[in-house]
């Protein structure tokens, strides 16, 4: 079975953003920009289930600029066997990712996709789901644990309140949170084989899709800061204060 | 046209999360209908007809919505999708999961979590974890929603709407549910209490967890933590708020051995009244933070426990 796992390039998960002064976005210039968190918890678990024997092939796909080969090597150097970049500049929506994710799996059949379940980005939380619904398949968001069986994936799932596991049939898209595990660090030995791991190169074109933006973004703006308060001296007066004001 | 909402509920109850998104509909297109899919979720119907603003309530009575399964609930959605011009769900775990699905169906972009309805076809939403507001506008054409429901204020129980009830729209049979486990609390939920106390790595233990507990009896608040806290074993992942984790704005947030973070900032700045109470006098979360208390918590919150039962808590 292969696995396909697309991973996004974001700015460094650490890196404060900023807001553009023009409004128009915010600033990526000279920023350090890294894989997104919850892809390479994506990447991870793919790459253990080609350990376990479950998998047979992990493909990292990324859609974005020239520099998301970074990305994909990153993927390649945890495991993963080979890259497909599909190469775009400018912002690409959710539906205009999956609509180039459909396709790849088209070609590729995977038995399973695993996606992040949000960018850190533009925080969409959808490309998942997205795909799921473009090919037809079932869709196990929030992964807390995955259980494989033969030809289903018994997945927990983390919901508002706790816990849910839902049984999905083969193929099927599974979308990774927080806790499914942690992530490697690719040791030495692994970042040189990588290189020479192949990227296939791809334009939307070449799946047919139009990625031209749907959404049109009219401004990009900081939020409204919050003002510092006041400090108390005990739990007394911290307690007067919050009745003052009605709190408690 | 018309605005459909998609009822949040857990079978008995309505969740105030559906009120809130009734409000944020009203501003995009009306007439409101809401659409309840559940499984013997009569109650849940009953209270959406109450809802003001909304004309009609639509019933889905079928045991394939009980755990509101995605690949179910986006078919009967995509089903009544045609006599709506916008598509709104809470962005709960639930509305985050089945959305997309009717949106990639409809071959239309969603807008995710909009905190604030510029124009029918602008909203505000959050990107970078709410440390920048993108305004963005729709193409003409239908729209689907979810809505970061602590930025709305809740709908009021002073309608009465009518209740049409419809059978399901079938299942492809490739999901399941099979099991949940919920935490159990006699508390209020995170995202719907009136006062939050959450504690983060400074607690040290999940022992010490119970001492938040004895304070949120007294005040009839939830308990949370920050990510640190989870990921230290603390408390489940049901507790954290932040970004990754709940998005709360309760009327006051007692913040407890937490540095704030801009992940767990970026999951509560929007409350009324922020208390603090930590050590670290440079801590960041004193920099929002109405009242800060700079002190060992080990000793502020047993004090505080005695001082609100002097005052009759």
């Amino acid at each position: 079975m292969k696995v396909i796992v697309p991973v996004k390039r974001v700015i460094d998960y650490n890196v404060k953003v900023r807001v553009k002064a023009d409004q128009t976005g915010v600033d990526l210039a000279n920023v350090k920009m890294s894989m997104n968190p919850f892809d390479e918890i994506s990447v991870e678990e793919a790459i253990r289930l080609k350990e376990k024997g479950k998998a047979t092939e992990v493909i990292a796909v990324s859609i974005g600029p020239q520099q998301a080969s970074e990305t994909i090597r990153t993927a390649l150097a945890m495991g993963a066997d080979r890259g497909i970049l599909v190469k775009t500049d400018g912002e690409v929506e959710p539906l205009a990712v999956a609509k180039i994710l459909k396709a790849i799996c088209e070609a590729e059949q995977p038995g399973l996709v695993i996606t992040g379940k949000q960018a850190i980005d533009d925080d969409s939380n959808q490309t998942g789901q997205m795909l799921a619904a473009l090919l037809g398949w079932p869709q196990a968001t929030f992964a807390h644990k995955l259980e494989l069986g033969d030809g289903k994936a018994d997945i927990e799932r983390e919901i508002d309140g706790g816990l849910q596991t839902v049984e999905v049939k083969l193929p099927a898209v599974m979308t990774t949170d927080l806790r499914l595990n942690e992530p490697r660090y690719a040791s030495l030995p692994n970042i040189m084989k990588a290189k020479k791991k192949p990227i296939d190169e791809k334009t939307p074109a070449d799946y047919g899709v139009d990625v031209t933006p749907r959404l049109k973004t009219l401004k990009v703006t900081e939020p409204p800061k919050r003002q510092a308060g006041i400090k108390v001296k005990s739990v007394s007066e911290l307690l007067a204060k919050l009745k003052e004001v009605g709190a408690i | 046209m018309a605005s459909l909402v998609i009822a949040e509920h857990d079978g008995k109850v309505l969740k105030d999360s559906t009120n809130k998104t009734v409000t944020a509909a009203a501003q995009v297109s009306t007439p409101v209908h809401v659409l309840v899919a559940g499984s013997g979720a009569d109650a849940v119907a009953q209270a959406a007809s109450k809802l003001a603003g909304v004309e009609k309530v639509i019933y889905a009575d079928d045991a394939i919505y009980a755990k509101l399964v995605a690949e179910p609930v986006a078919k009967l959605i995509l089903s009544l999708a045609d006599k709506y011009d916008a598509i709104l769900a809470p962005a709960t775990t639930n509305g985050k999961n089945y959305m997309p699905r009717v949106a990639a169906t409809l071959d239309v972009p969603q807008i995710s979590e909009i905190l604030k309805v510029d124009s029918p076809d602008t909203f505000e939403r959050p990107i970078y974890a709410g440390n920048a507001i993108a305004t963005v506008q729709a193409a003409p054409g239908k729209k689907v929603i979810t809505v970061r429901t602590t930025a709305f204020k809740p709908a009021e129980a002073t309608g009465s709407a009518s209740v049409e009830k419809i059978g399901g729209a079938g299942d492809d049979g490739i999901s399941k549910f099979m099991s949940e486990e919920l935490s159990k609390s006699e508390r209020p939920e995170l995202t719907s209490a009136k006062i939050v106390i959450s504690g983060g790595r400074g607690m040290q233990s999940g022992e010490n967890f119970h001492m938040l507990d004895k304070i949120a009896d007294k005040l009839h608040a939830a308990v949370g933590a920050s990510r640190a806290a989870v990921d230290a074993g603390f408390v489940p992942n049901d507790y954290q708020v932040g970004q990754t984790g709940k998005v709360v704005a309760p009327e006051l947030y007692i913040a407890v051995g937490i540095s704030g973070a801009i992940q767990h900032l970026a999951g509560m700045k929007d409350s009324k009244v922020i208390a603090a109470i930590n050590k670290d006098e440079e801590a960041p979360i004193f920099q929002v933070a109405d009242f800060g208390l700079v002190a060992d918590l080990f000793k502020a919150i047993p004090e505080m426990d005695e001082e609100l039962t002097k005052l009759g808590y």
